[in-house]
């Protein structure tokens, strides 16, 4: 059987997720046994327009890259969405929540008008087109991205966690971080980053998204419990998850 | 001699983000030479307004996945800055220390995986797993612990968890400190040695091209720094305060291109490893300056290509920097700190070297520290103007050495630059017309 051909494409996006699989080093020579890269252009001169699995990076944020994914998504028989910005449009869709004119205004100021500036509401690639597996996280955690790959040469399904970072921090055995006044997300985001940032000392922002249910009584339970509000939850949220499509939001 | 070429690089390759190089020429005359920066913007600065200073360095950082860190601490210095918020020593060590990491990170990641190919003659480093096998297994390695340095300073290794106002947090201890000192002394020091004899014996192949330009830098007193200090030009004596940034960096639109540009004393400035070279040379440590001698590359050098040589010799630099840090963090014994930050209305700014020249952070909070204007001011927008001004020069000088030899010098130029337009924006492709 011949190797799956890859092919990796960029959207809108810092490009950081691209980066964790360069990060593989060594491991990423063994990857390349299972399939063979034929498109990479932050990596590679070399370019073929015949993949069988697609891997896109980054939000979808103008008329013009919609047509593009598109495209990739014909040819491709697999598309991979790879970290926060294409599984739920991540940082980006920040932009959302101001008008779309004043943004562009504030930033470029006169030159707002022209062309190449222009810019659209930001969509997850799921919003676009139909996304067979998603890598989540931002940045992704490199090993649930090869494991994911793995998984797809092997023709198995790969399992990703649909329970909350509170289950993995626990067993890191963090101090809750609600014990020090912080508000975090962990209760209701997907786990399978291993807690990161809780375990540095910090808050979750929920950049791997919300798990498929989240508890949401229990998660106002705790924001009573300490002393905070659900606009106070709604306020962090909105850093990874503006206009993520979950009950949490309601 | 007539010459018609028509260059037209559609989203050059091996660079972060995406450019275009387009070439005309006709019976010798040159009817175009541009380098263009097709954006997809991102409007960071507007994003960040309505939120807290506790999520700025969150939001911002996400501006650069390779200079996560660079991005890291120029946005928690604007904060500090902004609020008045003063840090120990020990923070800044460790900010130095991790600062150094991302350093080699990136310039490892350049050399070896972007810029080599086109010194061995070929299109990735793919080939070069299969030729070279012992070079590209010695880059991995140097890579791999540079990314573990990261990981441990920063809590991951891109979009640090660290690195927040007031302080440092410490997930981590004496003796991690101790094995990674261990590991850059025994193992990238050495791979980093092999590295340079083998950039060396390819040297030839980077072209020998100079054109004269102002190069800006951060400089400090006593060290060659990415961190403290006050804005240099190699045009003038005079320093400039980081607060006033936006006199040097005078953004303007061009006729020409759709990217901004910037300059301050010329038309176009340079800014990067070999700007902080050609400012702070004679600060470097004793290996990293045997290094640039090895290479011939001395203070005043205006070769574009030898970006690439600075950038290993800047390598060596913070290995050496590195080793001397954990050295004074370990005696002066590492402590759990407090962090004092009182919340209050300011504005500030923030500078740091990022790996691919001077980067500027600038906030405004209101009383209850909601950030309420920013302004990013990124190194590659700041190349982007001598970028084109090369392109001018190189173009009719190199003109008759063919299409594909042109196409060629032209595109290792941009890479020499490492631009990272997802930085600036998003976009470079190059199209020889």
């Amino acid at each position: 059987m011949s190797k799956p051909r890859v092919a990796i494409f960029d959207f809108a996006c810092c490009e950081g997720c691209q980066l964790q699989i360069v990060n593989l080093e060594e491991e990423l020579l063994d990857l390349i046994s299972l399939v063979q890269p034929v498109a990479w252009r932050e990596a590679m001169s070399e370019s073929s327009d015949e993949y069988d699995i697609a891997i896109v990076e980054g939000s979808i944020t103008r008329p013009e890259d919609e047509e593009r994914v598109k495209e990739i998504r014909d040819r491709a028989g697999i598309l991979i969405a790879l970290g926060a910005c294409a599984t739920i449009g991540g940082i980006n869709k920040l932009k959302n929540n101001f008008d779309l004119d004043e943004v562009k205004r504030y930033v470029y100021g006169k030159d707002a008008e022209m062309p190449h500036l222009n810019t659209a509401m930001t969509k997850a690639v799921d919003e676009v087109v139909k996304v067979d597996y998603k890598v989540h996280g931002c940045p992704i955690n490199r090993s649930e991205f090869t494991y994911i790959v793995r998984c797809i040469a092997l023709g198995k399904e790969p399992v990703i966690p649909n329970y909350p970072v509170c289950v993995e921090c626990k067993k890191r055995e963090n101090v809750c971080r609600f014990e020090y006044g912080e508000i975090c997300l962990g209760p209701i985001t997907r786990a399978g980053c291993n807690a990161p940032c809780p375990s540095a000392g910090f808050w979750c922002y929920g950049c791997r998204g919300c798990v498929d249910d989240p508890n949401v009584n229990a998660a106002k339970d705790i924001m009573e419990k300490y002393g905070k509000t659900v606009e106070d939850l709604m306020q962090k949220m909105a850093l990874f998850g503006s206009g993520q499509k979950t009950e949490a939001r309601e | 001699m007539s010459q018609s070429i028509d260059i037209n690089v559609h989203h050059l390759t091996r660079v972060e983000g995406h450019g275009n190089i387009v070439i005309k020429a006709d019976d010798g005359t040159i009817e175009k030479v541009e380098w263009q920066v097709p954006e997809a913007p991102r409007f960071f600065e507007a994003m960040v307004r309505g939120r807290s200073w506790m999520d700025i360095q969150t939001i911002t950082c996400r501006i650069c996945g390779i200079c996560s860190i660079s991005h890291s601490l120029a946005s928690i210095k604007a904060t500090e800055d902004a609020m008045g918020i003063g840090v120990s020593e020990q923070t800044r060590k460790l900010r130095l220390l991790t600062h150094c990491a991302e350093q080699l990170q990136s310039h490892s990641l350049h050399v070896g995986y972007l810029a080599a190919p086109d010194l061995f003659g070929v299109k990735s480093v793919v080939p070069l797993v299969a030729s070279h096998p012992d070079v590209v297994k010695t880059v991995i390695r140097i890579h791999r612990v540079s990314n573990e340095w990261s990981d441990l300073l920063g809590g991951r290794t891109t979009h640090p968890i660290t690195i927040v106002p007031g302080g440092h947090l410490t997930p981590f201890n004496e003796n991690d400190l101790r094995g990674l000192k261990k590991t850059i002394e025994e193992t990238t020091v050495p791979d980093l040695k092999t590295l340079a004899e083998v950039i060396l014996s390819v040297a030839d192949k980077l072209p020998a091209f100079d054109r004269p330009t102002e190069y800006i830098a951060l400089s400090g007193p006593d060290y060659y720094t990415f961190y403290d200090g006050d804005i240099a030009s190699s045009d003038v004596d005079e320093k400039v305060s980081v607060r006033e940034f936006e006199k040097v960096a005078n953004e303007y639109v061009s006729p020409q291109s759709t990217a901004k540009w910037a300059r301050w004393h010329r038309e176009s400035y340079a800014v990067g490893a070999l700007a902080r070279f050609n400012i702070n040379a004679d600060r470097l440590l004793p290996l990293a300056a045997e290094t640039a001698k090895k290479f011939g590359l001395e203070k005043g050098c205006c070769n574009p290509y030898m970006n690439n040589v600075a950038q290993v010799v800047e390598c060596v630099q913070v290995c050496e920097h590195g080793i001397q840090l954990i050295d004074e963090l370990l005696s002066a014994g590492l402590k759990p700190e407090e962090r004092n930050v009182t919340v209050k209305a300011g504005t500030g700014v923030g500078c740091v070297e990022a790996p691919r020249g001077i980067l500027f952070h600038k906030y405004t909070y209101d009383e209850d520290g909601i950030c309420t204007g920013a302004n990013i001011c990124i190194p590659t927008n700041e190349n982007h103007a001598n970028i084109q001004k090369d392109f001018e020069v190189l173009v009719p000088q190199f003109i008759g050495r063919g299409k594909e030899e042109l196409q060629q010098m032209l595109e290792m130029l941009v890479r020499s630059y490492d631009p990272c337009i997802s930085c600036s924006a998003h976009y470079l492709d190059v199209k020889f017309a």
